[in-house]
């Protein structure tokens, strides 16, 4: 008996609690529901909603647009992925070439080739890289090359521009005792940085590489331009095949948005784990 | 010598020959010529700055000399064009601030240079005798194959086995899987001279080994180095202990001003010092 009433009474006390803490936001949520939905309703007539997501739905599951888009999700997926790691390895490079002080000519030479590949990269729009490499320089070299495997490429070669620059805050950030132990035993220089300095600084950059990770979802956007199937590609082609933008694109950004988030979601989760692991060492 | 021990200090292992280093404008190493024998322990006492730390890095050449030559093992280590990696292998070096690597357990500290040394020895005797195979179908008298012992495996758990007889010697076995994040400055800096010990080094050079060290761990470091030290191992300290320097050490080389103004054993050193930068540098530290 006790125990029941004890229990209601705290259920009570939490109940008054919660309106004590936010009453506001209740309010504010009142206030702010009501318009909106009047406004949606609105929107939903003016627009004739109703209709254009029939022509969606046809468009989508009766016409087979569905199988396009699983397509498009793969290649967006694909170039995004495969193109972080063609950029992980080649930033890698990069920044382990730059780090060397120039004490001769070679590395001074290597320092000039790299920087100017760095410039030329983040110097021009990707999809000026794309267009260039696609229409001008794989017929000139007499390559042919599926379009996706040729975003791949650019988008990899892209990439390592930007993160051989994260990728040297990274080193820097590694204490230079750590490079000196390691030639004191007596590895090489290449040696001594992969095995002990890149690994460090890759776990000092992974969130920043997480951030690279989702500009290079949406960058690849652009990948139409030279006739790639994205998820973009696929909205474009059913909106234009029914003469009706408005649905297909709004599903298009939701598309996006959701994938965005739960990348977001997976770089937290990880600074989580390695904050965690730093703390336990 | 110290008496009651019935050591041996041999011929010079490192002999330092017209060293000088500069940085820009700045003349930190002003000519030192100097011989590391086999089996001495020697200590390198100093003011701040006066080039204790360049002097002893350029012995393994982690600094390049300006001039000079290092000769170890009969090889001038300080011309560019050998291959320092070889070399560095034999010369042990133990810093201020352990540095040991964070991203590997405390086994794998141990094992990574002797693996590596392992493998690299292994694979290029495999290359060597492909060649000579080759070579041997053209010639007369053959060649022969250098013997191939081990496979990588075997150095493997080789290494591992040494490491954990070495960590078994500090008392620190069960801290083998451990991160270095998690240990105490003491431990880290036993394991660091651990780390030097398993390639089994000609000499090991020590940058103020302790200075790094709450007081109640300098003991258990020092302990270590005179048991390296008893066992004949050949040693260089820069160190700011002068009561292990004196108890420890053959021989004392005072450096001031990038040149070794005065050295001696450590009697001649600390009870009867002639240099008088070297009387104030006493009368200041003791
Ligand atoms: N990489 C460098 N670049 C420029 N100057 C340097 C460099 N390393 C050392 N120096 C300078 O050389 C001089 C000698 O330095 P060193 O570290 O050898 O002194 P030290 O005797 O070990 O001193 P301490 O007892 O403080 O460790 C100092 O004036 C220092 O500022
Ligand atoms: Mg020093």
């Amino acid at each position: 008996m006790s125990v029941k009433e004890n229990l209601f009474k705290r259920i009570g006390k939490a109940i008054g609690r919660f309106f004590k803490k936010h009453w506001i936001d209740l309010t504010v949520l009142a206030c702010v529901i009501p318009p909106i939905v009047l406004l949606f309703d609105y929107i939903y007539d003016k627009f004739r909603f109703a209709k254009k997501i029939k022509i969606f739905y046809d468009q989508f599951i009766v016409n087979q647009g569905y199988e396009r888009l699983l397509e498009g999700l793969k290649n967006t997926a694909l170039i995004a992925v495969v193109g972080l790691m063609i950029g992980i390895v080649i930033g890698t490079v990069i920044a382990v070439i730059r780090v060397i002080r120039p004490t001769n000519r070679v590395i001074k030479y290597a320092h000039n080739i790299v920087g100017a590949y760095v410039a030329l990269f983040r110097g021009t729009p990707i999809v000026v890289q794309l267009l260039v490499g696609y229409f001008l320089l794989l017929p000139i070299m007499k390559v042919q090359m599926d379009p996706v495997a040729a975003c791949i490429t650019i988008f990899g070669l892209n990439s390592g521009a930007y993160i051989s620059e994260i990728m040297r805050g990274g080193i820097n950030s590694v204490d230079p005792g750590q490079l000196e132990a390691a030639r004191a035993v007596g590895m090489p220089y290449s040696t001594s940085m992969l095995k002990i300095v890149v690994p460090q600084a890759i776990k000092n950059i992974l969130p920043t590489l997480g951030n690279e990770f989702i500009a290079l979802v949406k960058e690849t956007a652009v990948v139409g331009y030279v006739g790639a199937v994205d998820i973009t590609t696929t909205f474009q082609y059913l909106a234009s095949n029914s003469y009706e933008y408005m649905v297909p694109y709004l599903v298009m950004a939701i598309i996006y948005m959701v994938i965005v988030a739960v990348i977001a979601a997976l770089v937290k989760l990880m600074e989580r784990m390695l904050a965690k692991s730093e703390r336990r060492q | 010598m110290k008496e009651g021990s019935n050591k041996k200090i041999g011929e010079p292992i490192i002999s330092v020959r017209g060293l000088t280093k500069t940085y820009g404008k700045l003349d930190v190493l002003r000519g030192i010529d100097e011989d590391i024998r086999e089996g001495e322990q020697v200590a390198i006492i100093g003011p701040s700055g006066s080039g204790k730390s360049t002097f002893l890095r350029c012995l393994n050449c982690m600094e390049d000399p300006t001039s000079g030559s290092i000769i170890f093992e009969g090889v001038d280590i300080a011309d560019r064009r050998v291959n320092i990696n070889t070399h560095r292998e034999h010369i042990g070096m133990v810093f201020q601030q352990f540095n040991l690597f964070n991203n590997k357990k405390v086994i794998d500290n141990i094992t990574l240079a002797p693996i590596y040394v392992g493998k690299r020895n292994l694979r290029r005797a495999k290359l060597k005798n492909a060649l000579r195979t080759i070579a041997n179908l053209f010639r007369k008298n053959k060649k022969e194959l250098i013997p191939i012992t081990k496979t990588k495996k075997e150095i493997v758990l080789e290494a591992r086995e040494r490491a954990m007889e070495l960590l078994r010697r500090i008392g620190l076995e069960e801290k083998a899987t451990v991160y270095p994040s998690t240990l105490s400055g003491g431990q880290k800096q036993r394991i660091a001279i651990v780390r030097a010990l398993a390639m089994n080094p000609k000499v090991i050079l020590f940058d103020e080994p302790t200075s790094a060290l709450d007081p109640e761990m300098v003991g258990e470091v020092l302990d270590l180095m005179r048991a390296l030290a008893n066992e004949g191992m050949t040693m260089v300290i820069v160190t700011h202990e002068m009561g292990f320097a004196r108890e420890a050490a053959d021989r004392i080389l005072f450096i001031d001003e990038g040149q070794i103004k005065e050295q001696g054993t450590p009697a001649e050193v600390f009870d009867n010092p002639k240099n008088p930068r070297l009387q104030e540098f006493l009368s200041k530290v003791l």
